[in-house]
């Protein structure tokens, strides 16, 4: 995985908790700022791309390792 | 411009509590602009004290441990029953509580609106509900849900 600045680990935490988190975390982030989300959701492999599709802070990075999903999420310009 | 979701939620089961909230916060985390107009049963979910209750009764797709026929249902306590395990089986996969998704709900601008005819109807108080709501009717909705990206009835 890159570097990242934050990390949140929402292992466990089921749908839309871990899209929650991640939304928390980001907009207590500064621009260009990532943030590496942990996820066990299944469902997050879709809604996490969705999600930074739609509030514009690109997915750098997406990967499965040992049962768990990792994303790096880079903060957009003017998102919070 | 945000995009716009409006909900109607008409449900105050505890199963029926969880797609207006879930979909509301979810939303506001998108950057949509959300509102959810209570109605109905559906102002149960505003109260402070939530004692959401979820019934096989008359669902025959809820699943059971064992198969309970319908006559067997209406026992006292066989809701309550029902109502324990699902909590603790949400509680298990990790899923938030009603009370968590409302909060975030609350948190993140997700306006609240309480439906004034019902809360008349039923004798409501507007202070057994929760801090943080409005109150409006038929035509505040339909204003906001005029030009929504999405709308829906649950």
């Amino acid at each position: 995985m890159s570097e990242f600045d934050v990390e949140i680990d929402s292992s466990g935490l089921n749908c839309p908790l871990p899209v929650l988190k991640a939304r928390k975390a980001l907009s207590e982030m500064s621009d260009g700022q990532r943030l590496h989300l942990i996820a066990t959701d299944k469902g997050a492999n879709k809604d996490i791309p969705a999600f930074c599709k739609m509030t514009g802070n690109p997915l750098i990075e997406s990967e499965e390792t040992e049962g768990k999903l990792h994303f790096i999420i880079e903060k957009g310009e003017a998102n919070g | 411009m945000a995009k716009k979701l409006a909900i109607i939620a008409s449900k105050g089961t505890l199963d029926g509590a969880y797609p207006p909230f879930l979909l509301a916060s979810t939303a506001a985390a998108l950057g949509f602009e959300a509102k959810i107009f209570f109605t109905f049963y559906g102002l149960q979910l505003l109260n402070k004290e939530l004692k959401l209750k979820v019934s096989p009764l008359g669902n025959p797709a809820m699943p059971m441990p064992v198969p309970v026929p319908s006559i067997v249902q209406i026992i006292p306590g066989l809701e309550g029953f029902a109502t324990w395990m699902m909590k603790r089986k949400l509680k298990k996969k990790g899923v938030a509580s009603v009370e968590e998704l409302r909060d975030i709900c609350l948190e993140s601008g997700v306006e609240l609106i309480a439906c004034q005819m019902t809360v008349d109807l039923f004798d409501f108080k507007h202070e057994d509900f929760i801090e943080g709501i409005s109150s409006g009717g038929a035509a505040t909705f339909l204003e906001f849900a005029s030009d929504a990206d999405i709308t829906l009835y649950i």
